[in-house]
C-alpha cells in the first residue's frame, strides 16, 4: 500500500488548485443574476437625485400605463405592510423606501415592477416626484454644527445629528502622560469614503408561494443564516418556511453584509403577487446606495520620550456614517476594533473618543476587507508612528523597533484591553528589510535627494485582529458570532461537509476540504463542500472579518476529531484490540507497535454503516458550533518603494515588499492569491479612490468611469515573503489573511510618499494622494513649474 | 443601464444611410464602433429614435497611402491602428495616441473617425489630427464635402456634421523627410480620458532647425486646440531648451480646462506646458531617426 502522506491527500500547506475555479473559467458559475424562474417580474428603483429634498408626492400614473408595468410601490404602500421601515444591523432604522423626506442622492424612492428589466426601466424615467430641495449635511463638522439641518426627523425627539459617543482606554492615565512628554505629534487624517465594489452588484430573486407559505430568497448575502433570522424578525414569514440561498457570490469585502431595500421589495412583491420578483443592481447604484467603507476623520496624537519611547496614544475620531446607521459592527462594539489603534506597540496608555453622525450620504460604514475598523485604527497608528520619526529625525524602521512588543510579551495584554495571542514583530520587519535591501535604498535615497530627484520608501507593521469572535464580547443583533461545520462521511469513504460562513471568492470549497484531508486522511478531492443554503448548512454568522478561518475553520478541524475519535472506536473492534492500543498515525489507524495492522479511514467508515460495533449508533458524522477563546492577530511589515516625477508629480511603485504572519497556512497559494487581491485594493484606495460630493451633495464619481479600479498596468509587481507564527488557541494554528493586504499596504504607501517630500517639510497628504496633490506641493515648495 | 426603446437601421451603403438620416434628421444617432453614443444611450443621456448601424456597409475599413496623403476609412477600428506598418512607421504620433485610447476590447470596435465625429475634446484623435494637419470627408445629401480639421470642431461635443451627413474618411498628408511625432498624456490610469494631452508633430530642416510645427491638445478647453502660436513661433528655431520651454508657454496660454474630478485646472494647464515639452523632444528626436 502506499503512503498517505499531506500531499498526497492535499491536507493543510498543500498548493491545490482551486476547485471552484474550473466552473468559474467556463462560464458556468450560477450567480443571483442567472436565476430565472417562470413568471418572474423585474423591480427597478426609482431615486432620488437630491441629497435631501422633502417628498410632496409621487404621481405613478404615467409609470402605470407603460406596457409591461405591473404595479409602482411606494411607501405609502409599504407602510400598510408595516415595511416603510426596516432595522439595520446596527440596530437603527433605514427606510425601505423614502417617504417623509429623501436623506440622500439616489436613496429608493419607488420601485416599478413589471414583466421585463426594459418595461420596468421605461416605467422609473417617467414616475414623477414632487421634491421640495432641503439644506444638507455633507460632513460630521456640518453635522454638528449649531442649527444644523436634524437628518433623522423620523426619530421621535432628535434635535440632532449625532449618533452616539463611544470611549476606549484610560483618558487620565494617557492625559497624564501626554503633560510628562518630551516629545508630542498632533496629525489630522482623513480616511476617506471608498466602496468595495465586488465585481458582481447586490440583487435578489424571492419566491413566495401563496399555497405553501414557503418563502426562497435567492440573495448575494455574506451571511445567509443572520439574514433570514433577522428578515424573520421583521415580517411575517416565518423562519422554518424561509430559504435563504446564497449562491456564487462575485465578491462581497464586507459590500454584501447589510440589508438592502432591494431584498425586502422583492420580497414583498412575490408575497403581494404570488410571482417571483427579481431585482438586480447596476454598477452606478451598488456604487451610490450600497454600504460604503471608513470615512473617519482622525486627529491622532502620540506622546514619547525623546530618544523614541512612546508613552501614550490619544485618538479623537468623528465618524461619518450616512443618512442611516447601517454599518456592520459587533452590538457591543459600536466603532468595531477601532480601540485595537495602539497596534503592534506596547504604548501604556491610550484613550479614544470617537463620536459619529448622521449625514446626507448613502448609509453604510462596512468592514471592507476589514476587521469592523481595524484598518481605520491601522492606518492612523501607522502614520503617527512615521510622523513621530519625524520629528525626532530617526530612521522610521528604528522607531518601530524601538516600541514593537516584545516576543516574550505574548499573549499580550494591551493597554485598551485586547489580549494579543501571539506575535513576533521584529522577526517579519526582518525578513522584510533584507528582501527590499532597505540601507541601500536609504543610501539611494539620499544620493537621489542630493541631485533634486524624488524617491520615498514607506514602512508599515501592522497587527489585525480577526475572528470574530468569542460570543462572551461578540454578537450581531444579539446572535452570538459563532459558525457551525457539519461532516457527514459517507459509506464509501467521501465527505460532505457543510458550513455556516459564505465564500466569496475566498476558495472555501478548496481550502476547507484541505483541513478535513489532514483531520480524516481522506484525499481533499473525495470532500465536497457546501454552504450559503439555508435549508442545509448549519447556523452560523457569515464570512467578513476574516473569520471564516478563525471560527469556521476550527469548527471543522473540531468536527473532523470529533468524527476520528468515533472512528478510532469502530477501528479497534474491526482490528480487535481495545481502543487504547490504537494510534493515529501516517493518517490512519494502526496498532500500536504493528504498522502493518491498521484502517484507512475509508475501511472503518465502510464499517460505520455496515458493522459498527454493538451498543453504538451507526454512521460517521459530526457538527460542531465553535465558540473561540480569543481573537487571533496576524501582522506583517510591508516596504513601499515610490519614485515621483518632480515636475508631474506622477508616480511609480518601484518595489514592494509584503511580509505577511498568518499562522498556519492552509493554501499558500490561495493566501498568495488573497494577499495579491488586497494589496491591489489598498494601492486603489491610496491612490485613486475617494466618493467625493459636492455642496448640494451630489456625487461626483458614482460610476466606474469616475470611481477608479487599477488596471494589471499601473498595480505594481508584489514580492511576498512570510514568517508562520501559528495562534496557540486555534485548533489548528490559522488566523485569518484576507484583509492583513488591505490594512497594512495603504499607510505603507501614504508613508511612502510622505517620505519621499519629508526633507521638503511634508508631514502628511490625505488620501487618495494623486500626481496632481503631490504637483501641488512641489509647486509650493519651488520644485515643480 | 437600461436605453429607452428606438428604431435599429442597417443600411448596406453610404447613399441609403445619408437617405436614413435625411428621413430622420436629428432623431437619429449613427452607431459605427459606438463606444461614446452606448454608454451615453445606457445612462439616457441620448435618447435617439433611430440608430444607424454603419456596420454592415462594405469597404469603409481601408488605411491607405494615396496621392501623398493617408486615407484612413470610417469604419477603421482603433486596433486597426496598432497593427498597421503604414502607421508604425510614418506615424508614430498616432501609434502613440491609439495604444492610449481606453482598453484592448474598446479598441476593437471604437473607430477613428467616430472618435472625431463625437467632438469630445477629451478623445485623442483630435488633436493628433490637428497636430497633423489632416482634413475630413462629410458625406450628406448634397454629395461630399472636405473640410480641414481645424475647421470641424465647433463646440463642446459639436461639429461642423450636419445632422445628414457622415465622417467617411480621415486624410492626413503623409510627413515629409526628417518628420516626427509624439502623444503625451497624463491620465489618472490607464485607459481612462486624458487629465490632458499633448500632441506634437514637428519636420526639421537640413541644419536640424525646426522647419514646422503641429502642436494640439486634448481635454484641455471646451474644444480640442490647435496651438497656432507655438506653431508659428518654433518655426525656423533649433528645438533647444529655452525654446521648448517657450513653446510649453504658449500651449499653457492657449490652453482653457476646467475643475473637474480628473484635476484642478492649475494643474491641467501646467502639464500642458510640461506635455509640449516633452512631446516636441520626443517628436524632435523621433524626427532625427530616433524612436
Amino acid at each position: 500500500m502506499t503512503e498517505i502522506t499531506s500531499e498526497s491527500l492535499g491536507g493543510i500547506g498543500q498548493w491545490v488548485k482551486r476547485k471552484e475555479d474550473p466552473r468559474f473559467v467556463h462560464g458556468k458559475g450560477k450567480f443571483v443574476e442567472d436565476i430565472y424562474l417562470p413568471g418572474m417580474v423585474y423591480g427597478v428603483f426609482v431615486r432620488s437625485p437630491y441629497a435631501h429634498a422633502k417628498i410632496n408626492g409621487i404621481n405613478t400614473e404615467a409609470a402605470l400605463k407603460v406596457p409591461g408595468v405591473i404595479t409602482v410601490v411606494t411607501a405609502e404602500v409599504l407602510k400598510g405592510l408595516k415595511l416603510d421601515w426596516m432595522p439595520t444591523l446596527a440596530g437603527d432604522t433605514q427606510a425601505v423606501l423614502a417617504g417623509d423626506k429623501a436623506r440622500f442622492q439616489s436613496q429608493e424612492v419607488a420601485f416599478v415592477v413589471a414583466k421585463t428589466q426594459y418595461a420596468a426601466a421605461d416605467g422609473a424615467a417617467v414616475v414623477e416626484v414632487d421634491y421640495e430641495e432641503l439644506p444638507v449635511v455633507m460632513d460630521p463638522e456640518a453635522a454638528k454644527a449649531p442649527g444644523a439641518p436634524v437628518i433623522r426627523d423620523d426619530k421621535e425627539g432628535k434635535k440632532d445629528n449625532h449618533i452616539f459617543n463611544w470611549k476606549s482606554g484610560d483618558a487620565e492615565a494617557t492625559d497624564k502622560a501626554f503633560a510628562e512628554a518630551e516629545v508630542t505629534i498632533s496629525q489630522h487624517t482623513h480616511y476617506q469614503r471608498v466602496h468595495p465594489a465586488p465585481m458582481e452588484t447586490c440583487g435578489c430573486v424571492a419566491d413566495y408561494s401563496k399555497i405553501t407559505g414557503q418563502m426562497d430568497l435567492y440573495i448575494t448575502s455574506q451571511a445567509p443564516h443572520a439574514h433570514r433570522t433577522v428578515f424573520a424578525m421583521i415580517s411575517p414569514f416565518q423562519e422554518h418556511k424561509t430559504r435563504f440561498i446564497s449562491p456564487d457570490l462575485g465578491g462581497g469585502f464586507g459590500n454584501k453584509v447589510p440589508i438592502y431595500p432591494g431584498y425586502v421589495l422583492a420580497a414583498g412583491v412575490s408575497f403581494l403577487t404570488g410571482l417571483p420578483c427579481k431585482w438586480i443592481e447596476t454598477r452606478s447604484e451598488n456604487i451610490q446606495s450600497t454600504g460604503f467603507a471608513r470615512d473617519y476623520h482622525t486627529t491622532t496624537e502620540l506622546a514619547a520620550t525623546k530618544d523614541g519611547k512612546i508613552t501614550a496614544l490619544r485618538v479623537n475620531t468623528q465618524a461619518d456614517h450616512g443618512a442611516f446607521d447601517a454599518q456592520a459592527s459587533p452590538t457591543k462594539w459600536p466603532a468595531g476594533l477601532f480601540n485595537i489603534c495602539t497596534g503592534s506597540y506596547d504604548i501604556g496608555a491610550a484613550s479614544i473618543n470617537l463620536d459619529a453622525y448622521y449625514t446626507n450620504k448613502a448609509p453604510g460604514g462596512v468592514a471592507y476587507r476589514c476587521s469592523f475598523r481595524v484598518t481605520e485604527a491601522s492606518y492612523i497608528i501607522e502614520r503617527a508612528v512615521d510622523a513621530l520619526a519625524q520629528k525626532l529625525n530617526m530612521d522610521p524602521v528604528e522607531l518601530r523597533l524601538k516600541n514593537f512588543i516584545q516576543p516574550d510579551q505574548f499573549p499580550y495584554k494591551s493597554c485598551t484591553g485586547w489580549e494579543y495571542d501571539s506575535g513576533n514583530y521584529q522577526a517579519a520587519m526582518q525578513v522584510a528589510l533584507d528582501k527590499i535591501g532597505y540601507p541601500e535604498l536609504r543610501k539611494e535615497q539620499a544620493e537621489k535627494r542630493a541631485r533634486g530627484e524624488l524617491m520615498g520608501i514607506g514602512v508599515s507593521s501592522f497587527t489585525e485582529i480577526v475572528g470574530a469572535g468569542p460570543r462572551k464580547d461578540f454578537d450581531i443583533l444579539g446572535l452570538s458570532m459563532n459558525d457551525g461545520a457539519s461532516i457527514v462521511v459517507h459509506p464509501t469513504g467521501t465527505v460532505t461537509a457543510r458550513l455556516g460562513v459564505k465564500s466569496q471568492g475566498q476558495g472555501h470549497e478548496t481550502t476547507f476540504p484541505q483541513i478535513i484531508a489532514e483531520e480524516l486522511g481522506i484525499p481533499q478531492e473525495n470532500i465536497k463542500l457546501e454552504e450559503g443554503d439555508t435549508d442545509t448548512a448549519p447556523y452560523g454568522l457569515g464570512t467578513y472579518g476574516s473569520r471564516s478561518t478563525p471560527m469556521a475553520g476550527a469548527s471543522t478541524a473540531m468536527a473532523a476529531r470529533k468524527i476520528r475519535a468515533k472512528a478510532q472506536k469502530i477501528a479497534a473492534s474491526m482490528m480487535e484490540v481495545s481502543e487504547e492500543d490504537v494510534e493515529w498515525k501516517n493518517y490512519k489507524f494502526q496498532v500500536k507497535g504493528v504498522p502493518e495492522k491498521s484502517k484507512t479511514m475509508a475501511e472503518v467508515a465502510f464499517a460505520a454503516y455496515t458493522a459498527a460495533p454493538e451498543g453504538m449508533e451507526m454512521g460517521l458524522e459530526a457538527t460542531v458550533y465553535y465558540d473561540a477563546p480569543n481573537l487571533t492577530f496576524p501582522f506583517g511589515t510591508y516596504i513601499c518603494v515610490i519614485d515621483i516625477d518632480n515636475q508631474t508629480g506622477e508616480f511609480k511603485v518601484r518595489r514592494f515588499v509584503a511580509v505577511d504572519d498568518c499562522g498556519t497556512i492552509i493554501n499558500p497559494m490561495i493566501v498568495e492569491g488573497q494577499i495579491h487581491g488586497g494589496l491591489t485594493e489598498g494601492f486603489a484606495i491610496a491612490t485613486m479612490q475617494e466618493i467625493r460630493f459636492d455642496e448640494q451633495g451630489n456625487i461626483l464619481n458614482g460610476s466606474f468611469m469616475d470611481y477608479l479600479l487599477p488596471t494589471a498596468v499601473e498595480t505594481p509587481v508584489w514580492e511576498l515573503d512570510k514568517t508562520v507564527t501559528p495562534s496557540p488557541h486555534h485548533p489548528i494554528g490559522a488566523k485569518g489573511v484576507g484583509e492583513s493586504p488591505n490594512v497594512g499596504s495603504v499607510p505603507a504607501f501614504v508613508n511612502a510618499f510622505v517620505d519621499a517630500l519629508s526633507h521638503l517639510g511634508v508631514t502628511h497628504i490625505d488620501m487618495p494622494v494623486t500626481p496632481w496633490k503631490i504637483w501641488q506641493i512641489l509647486k509650493e515648495k519651488g520644485i515643480a513649474e | 443601464m437600461i436605453p429607452g426603446s428606438f428604431e435599429y437601421h442597417t443600411p448596406s451603403s453610404i447613399s441609403d444611410a445619408v437617405a436614413l438620416l435625411q428621413q430622420y434628421g436629428e432623431e437619429a444617432k449613427i452607431l459605427s464602433g459606438g463606444h461614446s453614443l452606448v454608454p451615453m444611450m445606457k445612462l439616457r443621456i441620448a435618447e435617439p429614435e433611430h440608430i444607424v448601424d454603419i456596420n454592415g456597409i462594405a469597404g469603409l475599413d481601408y488605411i491607405k497611402e494615396e496621392g501623398g496623403v493617408l486615407k484612413i476609412g470610417a469604419l477603421v477600428r482603433e486596433s486597426d491602428l496598432e497593427h498597421s506598418d503604414l502607421i508604425a512607421s510614418k506615424f508614430p504620433i498616432i501609434a502613440d495616441a491609439a495604444k492610449l485610447i481606453a482598453d484592448p476590447l474598446v479598441r476593437n470596435r471604437a473607430t477613428v473617425a467616430g472618435n472625431l465625429a463625437h467632438g469630445d475634446p477629451a478623445n485623442d484623435h483630435p488633436a493628433v489630427m490637428l497636430a497633423l494637419g489632416a482634413e475630413v470627408v462629410l458625406t450628406g445629401g448634397s454629395g461630399e464635402r472636405v473640410v480641414p480639421i481645424s475647421e470641424f470642431f465647433v463646440d463642446l461635443l459639436e461639429t461642423a456634421l450636419k445632422p445628414d451627413e457622415i465622417l467617411t474618411e480621415v486624410r492626413i498628408p503623409m510627413p515629409p523627410a526628417n518628420s516626427g511625432g509624439a502623444y503625451f498624456k497624463i491620465e489618472r490610469r490607464v485607459g481612462d480620458f486624458a487629465i490632458i494631452a499633448v500632441a506634437a508633430q514637428v519636420t526639421l530642416d537640413a541644419s536640424g532647425n525646426c522647419a514646422s510645427a503641429g502642436i494640439g491638445l486634448t481635454n484641455s478647453g471646451p474644444t480640442p486646440i490647435k496651438v497656432t502660436a507655438a506653431e508659428a513661433y518654433l518655426a525656423g528655431k533649433a528645438l533647444d531648451d529655452a525654446t521648448l520651454s517657450e513653446a510649453g508657454n504658449l500651449a499653457e496660454a492657449a490652453s482653457d480646462p476646467t475643475s473637474d474630478t480628473r484635476a484642478p485646472a492649475e494643474y491641467k494647464k501646467a502639464m500642458v506646458k510640461q506635455m509640449t515639452i516633452r512631446a516636441l523632444r520626443r517628436a524632435a528626436e523621433r524626427a532625427k531617426g530616433g524612436n
